[in-house]
C-alpha cells in the first residue's frame, strides 16, 4: 500500500492519510481483519506528527472503516459487501464532484459534459 | 489527557525584558515546538522550567509535580539539551560522559554506547575539537541515556546545516515511537517543526501568541496574495499582517472563512508556513 503526502497541498495532511487509507480499504487492498501500522510508526514513516496520524485513524474508526483494540492496535473492520459497493460508488461520486466543479469553471453545460462521459465510457476499456 | 508539563501564569522580569503570565500545557506523548524570534522569551521560559532561574510568580508542574519542590526527582526523568559548551572542552567524550553519568540514578551505559554508534561520535576525541553538530549530538546522546521520559531542547538546531537538522528530526521521530516520551523543543527555525511537531507554542515579546496543535494553527490561517485595489478598509481589517508594494499585497489572516466571503477568488489563497505565521504576527502591518 502506498501513501503519498503533499506538504504544500491545501488538503489537510490528516485528510490525505484518511482518504488514502479509506481508498485502500474500499478497494479491498487491505482486507478485513488486517492490522494497520501503529499510529506512531506510520507517523514516523510518513514524517508527519503523531497527532495528525491519530486524527486520521480516529476518523476512520468513526466512519466504521477500522476498529481499534486497546493494547493491540487498529484493524480493518469487516465490510458488508453491499455497503462496500455503496462506498465505492461514493468514491466515484466524490471524484465526479471535482469534475463538475472544473466543468462549471470552464462553462461546460451538462449535455456537453454528458457527451464527453459517453464518448469516453465507450472508448476506455 | 495527562500533561507532562503545565505552566500557569509564569512571569519574570529581567532588565528590560518581561515574561508576561505565560501559560501552556504539553500532553504526554507528544512533541511541542516552542517558537518565536530571538529574545522572545523561549530560553527564559525553559530555564524557569529547569529551575535554573528564579521566577517572579506562577506555577510550573513537570510530570504533575511542582518543579521546585520535586526538582531532583523531576530532573532524573528529564533529558536536557541546551545551547553548547556545558561540557569540559579539554576532556574526551568518554570523560565528559563519566561526569554526566554520575548525576543519574538510571544511567544506562549500554544505551549510551549504542547512541555513540548511532550518532557516529568519536569516543576519544576532545569535546573542544568536535564540530557544532557533533557537540549537539553528544548532548543528545547524554540526554537520551538515563531513561528520560521528557526531552527538553533549547535551540538544538541553531547554526546547524539542513542535513544535520533532518538527522536530528529522524532521531526525534524514532524517540516518539514510544508512547510515554514527550519533547519540548525551542527553535527559531520553524521548518524543522512543520513535520515533527504535534503542538506549536508561539511566544513573542514575553507573551504567548498562539498555543495549539500544529494542524489547527496551520489550517486556522491563510496566506493571501492579490491586487492592491482589493484592499478596502474592510478587507484590510481581515489581516494580522500585510505587506504591500507597487505590484500587489500579501497578507496573513486568521479568518480563512471571512477572507473567502469578502475576497473570494479574486485573490490567491495559500496554506501558510509556520514562518509566515511567525513573521506576520511579529511584523504586523507595514509597507515594503
Amino acid at each position: 500500500m502506498n501513501i503519498v503526502i503533499s506538504n504544500r497541498s491545501d488538503e489537510p495532511i490528516y485528510n490525505q492519510i484518511y482518504q488514502q487509507l479509506r481508498a485502500a480499504i474500499v478497494r479491498e487492498e487491505l482486507a478485513a481483519g488486517e492490522p494497520l501500522p501503529s499510529i506512531r510508526s506510520l507517523a514516523r514513516d510518513l514524517q508527519v506528527s503523531v497527532i495528525t496520524t491519530k486524527r486520521a485513524y480516529d476518523e476512520l474508526e468513526r466512519d466504521g472503516y477500522i476498529e481499534t483494540v486497546a493494547g493491540k492496535g487498529s484493524f480493518v473492520a469487516p465490510q458488508n459487501a453491499e455497503l462496500l459497493r455503496e462506498k465505492r460508488v461514493n468514491l466515484i461520486e466524490e471524484k465526479l464532484v471535482t469534475v463538475i466543479h472544473e466543468a462549471r469553471t470552464l462553462g461546460l453545460s451538462l449535455p456537453e459534459l454528458q457527451r464527453i462521459v459517453e464518448l469516453l465510457y465507450e472508448e476506455v476499456l | 489527557m495527562e500533561n507532562v508539563l503545565e505552566i500557569e501564569g509564569l512571569s519574570k522580569s529581567l532588565g528590560d525584558f518581561r515574561l508576561h503570565e505565560v501559560s501552556f500545557a504539553l500532553p504526554r506523548g507528544y512533541v511541542m515546538g516552542f517558537i518565536g524570534p530571538n529574545g522572545a522569551g523561549k530560553t527564559t521560559t525553559i530555564k524557569l522550567v529547569m529551575n535554573l532561574m528564579r521566577r517572579d510568580s506562577g506555577e510550573i508542574r513537570v510530570f504533575g509535580l511542582d518543579n521546585r519542590r520535586y526538582e531532583k526527582e523531576i530532573k532524573q526523568r528529564i533529558g536536557f539539551v541546551y545551547d553548547e559548551s556545558h561540557f569540559y572542552g579539554e576532556l574526551s567524550i568518554l570523560d565528559n560522559r563519566r561526569i554526566a553519568a554520575s548525576f543519574y540514578r538510571d544511567w544506562d551505559e549500554k544505551v549510551f554506547q549504542q547512541r555513540l554508534r548511532d550518532f557516529d561520535l568519536p569516543a576519544h576525541k576532545k569535546v573542544k575539537d568536535l564540530s557544532r553538530g557533533m557537540r549537539t549530538k553528544f548532548g543528545l546522546a547524554l540526554a537520551l541515556s538515563h531513561g528520560a521520559d521528557f526531552l527538553i531542547m533549547d535551540e538544538p538546531t541553531s547554526g546547524l546545516d539542513p542535513v544535520f537538522r533532518s538527522e536530528l528530526m529522524d532521531i526525534l521521530r524514532q524517540l516518539m515511537m514510544e508512547e510515554n516520551k514527550s519533547v519540548l523543543f525551542s527553535t527559531h527555525i520553524t521548518t524543522d517543526l512543520e513535520r515533527v511537531a504535534d503542538y506549536i507554542c508561539f511566544i513573542n515579546q514575553g507573551r504567548i501568541v498562539l498555543c495549539q496543535s500544529k494542524d489547527e494553527i496551520l489550517q486556522g490561517h491563510v496566506l493571501v496574495k492579490g491586487a492592491l485595489d482589493l484592499l478596502t478598509p474592510e478587507a484590510e481589517r481581515l489581516f494580522i499582517g500585510l505587506r504591500k508594494n507597487q505590484y500587489g499585497f500579501e497578507g496573513l489572516s486568521a479568518d480563512p472563512r471571512r477572507v473567502r466571503q469578502v475576497l473570494g477568488d479574486r485573490v490567491l489563497a495559500e496554506l501558510p508556513s509556520l514562518d509566515d505565521i511567525m513573521i506576520y504576527n511579529v511584523r504586523g502591518h507595514q509597507s515594503v
